[in-house]
């Protein structure tokens, strides 16, 4: 019998305590810094382009294939405008597969794809759930405004040796271990 | 003839699940019951099969270890830790101390979310409303640790081969000790809720009782197989990381019964943040991320790990092939899956009423169970 009076004392002292509930839909709790939300996609404001070359690496190593990316020829680099000699074309984000597991983002080599804040992103069709481009652009505008991206230092790199730096993430065999 | 009643006993076939709250997940029980007796139990697993054991064999080494985290999705820290433990045994990568530190930090912080969630929701299952309340109060505290951490509540996808992702951010260790004494507190809160209520007491005392042979006969392990009195626990018999460096005590249980099985896992909370506590004052900065390449490819070879998940003996075994980006077969040994293999005897002469009970403190997760 004590026991039980014990556990009504236990509930009677939290009774008169500040409630811990947080109301979701009207109140939200601050997002921590390292929050992973849907990856977006950056925008190099100097030059006005994304950052993003469409190298496929993000395509690549996603785990449910929910990256869909086209590369084109950069045409503000043959009026060297911009350092880039690829740029992405079309780039598609099925959010309605993504795991938000961030491994995009970890291994893209150009500071491309950043994990965004945005996770209620829920829409009435599957259509909606495939973010083009544009949406992705704005969305991590959005983020860069909000002071979540700092820019990649400029690589002091010549133009023509541009193209090296891409498939270094997959054609390193793995040397020292073997 | 045939209006007159039988004299024999009637069996009657019931029913649980696989959408009953009391099971868990998605578990179906065909449980024969004579009277208020259960006679025969037959357990349905498969409702959550996923295939991620081959779905591994498709993947890299990179993407792996967020399939592991949906094993045991609420400890998910120590589900990636076998995994990228058997990946560095086949490599031979020496991890450094700090993210060793850091593994550990998180793996017992999740293994007491763990214990917590079981905590309340054996409160519920029994008809305690509150307990639940108390418990999700500290779990949603250790989640906010863990999102500043790696960026997500679940599915961390932290643990790296040789490394952690990240290191610590700023101010949470100091965050942390001063959080731990609210934890106690709030676990001496719980503790003194439930674990001596005579309802409670009635409840699970001598109910479901999991004799020692029958514990090791099923290989159970974990907080199950401990609470029937055998001192067994993987960080002690076979330590891995820094648990040597480690001083703790494994709380063991007499009677193998549900209260036992209970207050081992309330002791285990208490230990796990003695733990912290001594993670906290040891450990030093340094680097977090051995010198490994963004793309694994690693030799010919075969690795056993066995870790101490908050359910028991969790292992992983990896098959390699040369110059592979993905291994050739991965095995998980899952401490559910063989918690739930010894319910069929556990159950046999029980209340239909305990089985909840039971079905509480064995506390599975049926994403382990069936992978």
């Amino acid at each position: 019998m004590i026991s039980i009076f014990r556990g009504l004392i236990t509930t009677l002292k939290t009774t008169f305590r500040r409630p811990v509930t947080v109301q979701y839909p009207s109140t939200h709790l601050p997002l921590t810094p390292r929050y992973m939300g849907f990856p977006v996609l950056t925008w190099d404001f100097k030059i006005q382009e994304p950052y993003c070359t469409g190298c496929l690496v993000c395509a690549r190593v996603c785990p449910t294939d929910v990256i869909t990316v086209s590369m084109k020829d950069n045409p503000k680099a043959a009026n060297e405008e911009s350092h880039r000699r690829k740029i992405v074309n079309d780039f598609k984000l099925d959010i309605s597969n993504c795991i938000l597991c961030g491994l995009c983002v970890e291994f893209c080599n150009f500071d491309a794809i950043i994990m965004s804040d945005f996770h209620e992103e829920g829409s009435l069709t599957r259509v909606e759930q495939d973010l083009p481009l544009v949406t992705l652009l704005d969305m991590g505008k959005e983020m860069q405004d909000k002071g979540k991206f700092t820019p990649p230092p400029p690589k002091k790199r010549p133009p023509a040796k541009a193209k090296k730096d891409e498939p270094a993430t997959d054609a390193d065999p793995e040397k020292q271990e073997s | 003839m045939d209006n007159i009643p039988s004299t024999e006993p009637v069996e009657f076939m019931l029913n649980v699940g696989p959408q009953h709250p009391a099971t868990h997940g998605v578990l179906r029980l065909l449980i024969d019951v004579d009277g208020e007796r259960i006679s025969q139990v037959e357990t349905h697993i498969g409702y959550l099969h996923r295939g991620t054991e081959k779905l591994c064999e498709g993947e890299t080494f990179s993407q792996i270890i967020s399939l592991f985290d949906r094993l045991d999705y609420v400890a998910n820290f120590n589900m990636e830790m076998s995994y990228v433990m058997a990946v560095e045994k086949i490599l031979g990568l020496d991890v450094p101390i700090r993210a060793e530190y850091i593994r550990v930090v998180t793996c017992e912080l999740n293994r007491i979310a763990s214990h917590l969630l079981f905590y309340g929701t054996l409160g519920l299952d029994i008809g305690a409303m509150t307990p639940v309340m108390y418990a999700f109060r500290e779990r949603e505290a250790l989640q906010a640790y863990f999102e500043s951490v790696s960026g997500a509540r679940m599915m961390h996808n932290f643990f790296r081969v040789g490394g952690v992702k990240e290191d610590l951010p700023e101010g949470f260790l100091e965050s942390l000790q001063s959080y731990l004494p609210k934890l106690k507190q709030a676990v001496q809160e719980c503790d003194q809720l439930l674990t001596l209520n005579d309802i409670f007491l009635e409840r699970t005392k001598g109910v479901g009782i999991l004799e020692k042979v029958d514990a090791v006969d099923f290989a159970v392990s974990g907080p199950n197989l401990r609470a029937s009195g055998v001192e067994h626990d993987i960080r002690r018999t076979e330590p891995y990381s820094i648990y040597p460096n480690l001083k703790f005590s494994i709380p063991t249980g007499t009677n193998g019964d549900s209260w036992d099985r209970y207050w081992v896992r309330m002791q285990e909370i208490q230990e796990s943040i003695f733990i912290i506590e001594q993670c906290i004052d040891q450990i030093e900065p340094g680097p977090i991320s051995g010198r490994t390449r963004t793309v694994i490819r690693p030799p010919k070879g075969e690795a056993y790990v066995r870790t101490e998940s908050p359910r028991g003996d969790f292992g992983v075994y990896l098959v390699t092939e040369e110059n592979k980006e993905q291994p050739y077969r991965i095995k998980m040994r899952s401490p559910s899956f063989c918690s739930l293999m010894a319910l069929e005897t556990m159950l046999q002469g029980e209340y239909l009423a305990d089985a909840v009970t039971i079905l509480g403190t064995l506390d599975f997760i049926m994403g382990e169970v069936d992978r």
